[in-house]
């Protein structure tokens, strides 16, 4: 087997030998045992895989580990930076998420656009998680966490 | 009693773990020197095993071992936890649902063998070096063709795949004598598709055999742990309970998926003792699609009929109901006791007959999923009245209201007793129309729908109602209807020493926010802090027993438990403080957290009397020391939540694509704990039904092949699908359990489908095009067609 990659995962510099076939997200939750980031499907529709490489929401089931030598990564367990992410407080107190599966894919889709977009529309927040599926909510409360991060995000920016 | 937290929407306990990527799901669980385990599943929907071929395999890299059906010969098949027998009397005909397939398979994705590697990598590696033999048989998916002469049998013991049939209500000649003097007949043949459950962590399993203690440990992503235990050791593998713990951790979504117990739960648990080391299997999505028990299917006929006045006076339904090549737990439940019995609806239907044939056929199994029976029997009943009004000209709305049953409270009034066995505990009806009504303005909007039309706009409105039966559910009435279990809840209240509060229920949350909702009713019982409380679930080791969580019970059953058991540490409490303070028993008060001598100022707190009861120096002779109480409750009815839903759409005439503008959902599930949960219990639930009116349908073809079995392919409502939601409550208490509550888990998935059908066929109407119905899901294709 035997191909070495070195990457920063969470600000941590981490170095294995991977197989060539081995995908991101089993590199994160097999070898590193980040299991924030979880499996949903097999087909890179359920978005639940999604982590950060390079500031970029990425579904880790799409990418080889082997591609991320030398990435940045971020996953659910860099997002809290001494206190919750205004996204994760977004989430608890807009009550974005029952079973909690989906929810570390929703919030880094989520960090992404709001990276991008700092105050987007209702629209504009369903279209960008359009890829991340959420049985137990219907989505109105994820959009409302979303929208609740925005406001925090622009008021701490705000003069 | 003061209420800090009952009736709040507290925000909720379990969140902190799952925003930060802590939760502790099966497949996150890693034992030391854990296999992994990968199944070799039949690419066939029928076929004769002629040979399996694991020589290669056996010689792979990290393969530890490769079972096949015939080392499990003399292994017990997963039972059934429910017997409907036929009319006539003779027996359900219950054919052995094996752990691995052995001589043929009667489904896609029928296990064949299992390989167990040091890697999941080198298991599938393995898994795809198995040779198996197969000769194809015909398959036959459609349970109305699986009961033709000539049809492919699935099993050779149930003749005409007919597993049982089953009739309830009025005599049928006497619901024929009532359609036939009928002035209007209103008729409908339609499916209720067959749906995946999909909660999105898939379902996954770690079994684990500890040599020196004879021990077995089974990790399941399960929504009743106790129960897989129950059925595990005394119908399949033969071994003593007290020898095995199963731990349902957190579990990624359930929908009723995650109830049943599967064929891998107990194969794996079987494994781990062979080999003796730990074995991990978690399923792909390919495999959730083509085997996570799926909901519905029906293929149903139904005749409403009405006098001149519009009032209904008979109902008339058959239902082939298909429960795939074998029959999951409580597959033959839901189109009967779930759903026969449910259609009544809100209305005073005087004559009501239900003929159900359930029917194997060579498909995945069908069980409960959210809701259960009750959205069949809410979408028959709702399309319906719906298609009748539109048939006699007149207002939806008003043909419900004139045949609704008048409010009663089941304690002053007494409860209705229905055509179809049920007796509903209380209910205020036409209170939740109006307040839809009144939130969707209805004469504007039909002002409004005027208007588009003119200018070649279709808008639709659809109304449905809905009633259910929930907080499953008394243990002598399901066990007469042939459950084969009681359905009590189990909740243990341990006051430690400090007074600090650890809840062990049998109730198992997968999503619903019991380690809050249960916190805030037991800090407010006993007058103490929410962070004094701990809710303990899912491990067969630290509660007691329980029978998990569906059918919308843990409140209504699971709550009325722990309340049984606070009532006991009250009592008890009054008892020991009575002592200290010098006081009869009698005379002791207990509310916000003191135990007070009635009329004067003597008083202790919760915190004195539980150290007390722990340090016993000032203590009743005649009393035990400990402050712990564990309860069992049995409910004495079902629960009847109800509501009125209402969808608004606009269709797109030149592509049939359907846009959901408004959803109004008035929902009354009795008293309510905490408003902010229920609320989200109603969206889930509502974009599930709507997923149902729009979007999903599992798609077998002629051979048995399913064909959308990957996100892909299976069309699941995404963010940008749907609306914001509007949500109403009305609170008409439970008379029967303790905190008056009637369960919220599946209301929004039974109310929205017919509700989003209706609006639709409402919009079309409005532009002039006569369509009855349209087969669901209502995609652009076949609206487009319906138009043409």
């Amino acid at each position: 087997m035997g191909n070495k990659i070195h990457v920063k995962v969470n600000g941590k510099d981490h170095q294995h030998e991977v197989e060539p076939r081995l995908l991101l997200v089993h590199y994160l939750r097999d070898t590193l045992r980040l299991t924030g980031t979880h499996v949903g499907c097999d087909t890179s529709g359920c978005g639940t895989c999604t982590v950060h490489i390079d500031g970029q929401a990425v579904k880790s089931c799409t990418v080889l580990a082997v591609q991320a030598d030398g990435a940045n990564i971020t996953t659910i367990e860099g997002m809290a930076n001494g206190q919750l992410h205004p996204l994760q407080e977004g989430f608890h107190q807009m009550h974005g998420l029952q079973c909690g599966y989906c929810t570390p894919g929703m919030i880094m889709t989520a960090a992404d656009l709001l990276a991008r977009n700092p105050d987007p529309s209702e629209a504009e927040i369903r279209h960008a998680l359009e890829g991340n599926i959420c049985r137990c909510t219907g989505y109105h409360n994820i959009v409302k966490s979303v929208q609740y991060a925005a406001e925090k995000i622009n008021k701490e920016v705000a003069p | 009693m003061s209420t800090n937290y009952i009736g709040k929407s507290v925000k909720r306990v379990e969140d902190k773990r799952f925003v930060t990527g802590k939760g502790n799901y099966t497949d996150d669980i890693v034992l030391p020197g854990m296999t992994h385990g990968m199944f070799v599943r039949s690419p066939y929907a029928h076929a004769k095993i002629k040979g399996i071929d694991t020589a290669a395999a056996q010689q792979m890299p990290g393969v530890v071992a490769i079972f096949t059906g015939a080392d499990l010969a003399e292994v017990n098949g997963v039972p059934c936890g429910w017997q409907v027998n036929f009319k006539n009397g003779d027996t359900m005909k219950e054919p052995k649902h094996p752990l691995l397939a052995h001589g043929k398979v009667l489904h896609v994705g029928d296990p064949v063998a299992f390989v167990i590697a040091e890697t999941r990598e080198q298991a599938k590696d393995a898994a795809d070096a198995v040779e198996v033999d197969y000769e194809e048989l015909p398959a036959v998916t459609n349970p109305a063709a699986g009961v033709r002469a000539g049809a492919p049998l699935v099993h050779d013991e149930a003749p005409g795949n007919i597993a049982f049939d089953w009739e309830l209500g009025n005599p049928k000649a006497e619901v024929d004598a009532a359609l036939a003097a009928a002035a209007h007949v209103t008729t409908l043949e339609f499916v209720n598709q067959r749906m995946a459950p999909n909660a999105i962590e898939p379902r996954s399993y770690i079994g684990a055999y500890d040599t020196t203690s004879d021990k077995y440990t089974l990790y399941t992503s399960t929504q009743n742990p106790h129960l897989i235990r129950l059925l595990m050791c005394a119908f399949v593998l033969g071994i003593p309970e007290h020898k095995v713990r199963v731990v349902g951790p957190d579990v990624g979504g359930g929908f009723g998926s995650k109830i049943f117990h599967y064929t891998e739960e107990a194969l794996i648990t079987w494994c781990a003792h062979k080999i003796s080391r730990p074995v991990k299997w978690t399923s792909t999505r390919s495999e959730a699609f083509m085997l996570d028990a799926h909901g519905r299917d029906h293929v149903t006929k139904a005749q409403m009929g009405f006098d001149a006045n519009g009032k209904i006076t008979a109902l008339k339904v058959h239902t082939y109901a298909n429960m795939g090549a074998f029959l999951s737990t409580f597959a033959p439940a839901v189109p009967t006791y779930l759903h026969g019995t449910l259609l009544q609806g809100l209305y005073t239907t005087p004559k009501i007959n239900v003929d159900v044939t359930a029917v194997f056929t060579h498909t995945n199994a069908v069980d409960a999923y959210r809701g259960a029976g009750r959205p069949e029997a809410t979408y028959l009943l709702e399309r319906l009245i719906d298609l009748s009004a539109l048939e006699m000209g007149v207002d939806p709305v008003e043909l419900r209201l004139k045949n609704l049953i008048p409010p009663f409270d089941g304690v002053a009034q007494p409860g209705y007793q229905t055509q179809v066995a049920l007796q509903y505990d209380s209910g205020n009806y036409q209170g939740v129309i109006e307040k839809g009504l009144a939130m969707l303005g209805y004469a504007d909007f039909r002002k409004a729908q005027k208007e588009a039309a003119e200018s070649g706009k279709l808008l639709g409105v659809g109304f449905s109602t809905y009633i259910e039966a929930c907080g499953i559910a008394p243990s002598a009435v399901v066990g007469s209807l042939g459950a084969r279990a009681g359905l009590y809840e189990v909740g243990q209240v341990r006051v430690q020493p400090t007074g600090k509060v650890s809840v062990f229920t049998g109730a198992h949350s997968h999503g619903q926010g019991h380690e809050t909702t249960f916190a805030q009713v037991v800090a407010d019982k006993l007058g103490i802090p929410m962070e004094d409380v701990d809710i303990v679930h899912g491990d067969s080791d630290t509660v007691a027993f329980g029978m998990g969580t569906y059918g919308s019970r843990s409140l209504a059953v699971g709550g009325s438990a722990i309340i049984k058991s606070i009532d006991k540490i009250v009592e008890k409490g009054k008892k020991i403080a009575a002592h200290k303070l010098e006081a009869a028993p009698g005379d002791v008060d207990f509310a916000n957290g003191k135990f007070t001598v009635k009329g004067t100022d003597k008083s202790l707190s919760f915190g004195d009397i539980a150290l007390t009861a722990y340090v016993p120096h000032v203590y009743p002779a005649d009393l035990e020391p400990g402050l712990d109480f564990s309860s069992f409750y049995d409910p004495t009815n079902f629960t009847y939540p109800f509501g009125c839903h209402i969808a608004v759409v606009e269709v797109e005439e030149e592509t049939g694509k359907v846009a959901l503008k408004r959803f109004i959902a008035v929902d009354d599930v009795g008293n309510v704990i905490n408003p902010m949960i229920v609320d989200g219990q109603i969206h889930g639930g509502v974009a599930q039904g709507i997923g149902q009116a729009l979007f999903e349908g599992v798609e077998y073809d002629e051979n048995g092949q399913m064909t959308n079995a990957s996100y892909m392919d299976y069309c699941m409502p995404r963010a940008d699908d749907l609306p914001m939601f509007e949500t109403g409550s009305q609170v008409t208490p439970c008379p029967h359990n303790p905190l008056g509550v009637k369960g919220a888990g599946e209301a929004g998935c039974i109310g929205s489908t017919p509700a989003v059908v209706n609006a639709v066929i409402d919009a079309l109407w409005s532009g002039g095009h006569r369509v009855r119905d349209i087969l669901m899901p209502l995609t652009p294709e076949r609206v487009w067609t319906a138009m043409q």
